[in-house]
């Protein structure tokens, strides 16, 4: 399931040349952040969830997950080059699998792992707080990764219609409708950070259960579904 | 056409050279100017997708009309409650759109510069008449022009909705021409930001997300901070409200927003409604101008080698 080539040539596309530099931008970004709060603010409860929830969980998972999730496979399809990986002996799910474990990989590493650091830095995990957000970041990955992989194979404007969904869906349409905020990746990892906090610091509209099932069901769907797309693939010009 | 002149004086030698017919052309040369504005002109309907695949018309159209559908509404609510004002300034649409307007800079500037940087067509205009600063001004043109086109159409919606509805039509065309400036400021400041990220990299995928990044997270983080420090500040009595302003200036969209709430008599969407003074705002307008021209300079730089 896991071809260790495939996966070496996934990273060096996402993370090669200047790419892991400006990539790595946002988590410093998130970090300074933090440190000046911490300067203007000090150590507050509050103050932590709210930057790690607004900024960090809401913002900077999705776009590196859109970046890492279309990024995996979305320029080989652009301009063409999946056909030499297509005709080789390798099975199209296995290369999703190895895609979707390296662009997991890579959200996680630029997105879980500076939420952690920036909740350490903010409140030094009083509450629990950036445990649990780590926790909701490590899960959004997964899902977000998956998401935005499938919409790299069925797309060409994977990363616009990522952004859209990240942005207006989750954040516009989320603040204003409460029935979109079911079906957001955002509340269900969230929804796993409330359990993990356990306090009231961190809460999500929807129940532990439907979010687990909902977390599993997209990603094993969108799995599924890009390894499908993949099969028969047409190469279409630039538009 | 075709006379055959006999090269040769050598017997059985058969080379020929054969006239087949071409003419040099002897019309009018149109010139630098001509193609400069062919390519802005291009480049504009480019940004709406006109001139290319219907599929590439469906995201700047859908944007398009998603930032009219509001003023849409907000003008017939008005008409039909008999409101003495519409419920949102000139000024602050713009602010309240901004995700929109942020995902149409970074869909269309990747769109008007990578292509020609990934196919490799840049040395191709540069055979033409045409020079740097040709190329780089029609192009941040065409697309501050589209994004003008974007940000002000919802404005006329309101503006000739208000009219109907027989607003006070001095009170109304004052915040019009207000808000017309002040779009027009945006469009150029998001215009340049968007292709200077964009000419960085052949690769559309990674230069929208690049633009995105940089509107929403810089706008994500100034607020979250202006927000702790307006909290922070009103434990302490209004300390530091000024730090509020200054973190403002670290954001395309807030920058704006001071900007039009010191000199265009906008109302601030900073938290606890506290614009720039106008002092402050004398620095967020010198920001705002010296961001225009950095990313016109940046361009220029980026453009004077470029291939080969």
């Amino acid at each position: 399931m896991y071809d260790p080539t495939v996966a070496r040539l996934t990273y060096r596309a996402l993370l090669g040349r200047r790419r892991a530099l400006i990539l790595g931008a946002l988590p410093m970004l998130l970090i300074a952040v933090s440190v000046v709060v911490r300067g203007l603010a000090g150590a507050d409860d509050q103050t932590a969830s709210d930057l790690l929830g607004g900024l960090a969980l809401a913002t900077m998972v999705p776009i590196i997950g859109v970046i890492a999730g279309t990024g995996a496979i979305g320029p080989e399809i652009d301009d063409g080059s999946v056909v030499y990986l297509l005709s080789k002996p390798v099975k199209r799910s296995t290369i999703i699998f190895t895609k979707l474990i390296v662009a997991i990989a890579v959200t996680m590493v630029f997105s879980a792992l500076p939420t952690f650091i920036a909740g350490f830095i903010l409140n030094g995990n009083g509450q629990q707080i950036a445990v649990a957000y780590t926790v909701a970041a490590l899960v959004a990955s997964i899902a977000y990764a998956a998401l935005f992989l499938l919409l790299g194979t069925v797309s060409r404007h994977a990363v616009v219609f990522g952004l859209v969904y990240a942005l207006v869906w989750e954040a516009l349409f989320g603040s204003l409708v409460s029935g979109a905020r079911t079906l957001s990746v955002q509340q269900w990892a969230l929804a796993v950070a409330q359990k993990v906090a356990g306090g009231e610091m961190v809460t999500s509209d929807v129940t532990l259960p439907t979010a687990t099932v909902l977390l599993a069901l997209v990603t094993v769907l969108a799995t599924w579904y890009a390894g499908q797309k993949l099969r028969s693939l047409t190469l279409a010009g630039e538009e | 056409m075709a006379v055959e002149y006999p090269t040769a004086t050598q017997s059985g030698d058969q080379t020929r050279i054969h006239n087949i017919g071409y003419r040099s052309y002897d019309g009018p040369r149109l010139g630098r100017s001509y193609a400069t504005r062919s390519l802005y002109s291009q480049s504009l309907r480019g940004a709406y997708g006109l001139g290319r695949s219907v599929k590439s018309k469906v995201l700047p159209m859908l944007l398009f009309v998603v930032m009219c559908v509001p003023a849409a509404i907000m003008v017939a609510v008005a008409v039909a409650t008999k409101a003495k004002d519409l419920p949102v300034d000139y000024t602050r649409y713009a602010i309240i759109m901004q995700a929109v307007i942020s995902l149409y800079v970074a869909s269309q500037a990747p769109q008007s510069v990578s292509r020609d940087l990934r196919f490799k067509t840049v040395p191709l205009y540069f055979s033409r008449p045409i020079e740097t600063a040709d190329y780089v001004r029609a192009k941040f043109a065409a697309l501050a022009s589209a994004l003008f086109i974007l940000t002000a159409a919802p404005l006329l919606v309101l503006y000739v909705g208000a009219l109907l509805a027989k607003l006070d039509f001095a009170d109304q065309t004052k915040g019009f021409a207000q808000g017309l400036v002040s779009v027009a400021l945006l469009s150029l400041l998001f215009a340049g930001l968007g292709l200077v990220i964009a000419s960085v990299t052949p690769r559309r995928g990674f230069g929208i997300a690049a633009v995105i990044a940089v509107l929403t997270i810089s706008y994500g983080a100034v607020s979250t901070l202006q927000a702790i420090a307006d909290a922070q500040s009103l434990g302490d009595g209004g300390g530091s409200s000024g730090a509020i302003a200054w973190i403002g200036l670290f954001s395309p969209v807030t920058l704006i927003d001071g900007v039009q709430s010191a000199f265009l008599g906008a109302s601030s969407a900073f938290p606890g409604g506290v614009g720039p003074s106008s002092g402050e705002g004398a620095l967020y307008v010198l920001v705002t101008l010296g961001l225009i021209a950095a990313s016109y300079g940046l361009l220029m730089r980026r453009y004077r080698k470029v291939g080969l």
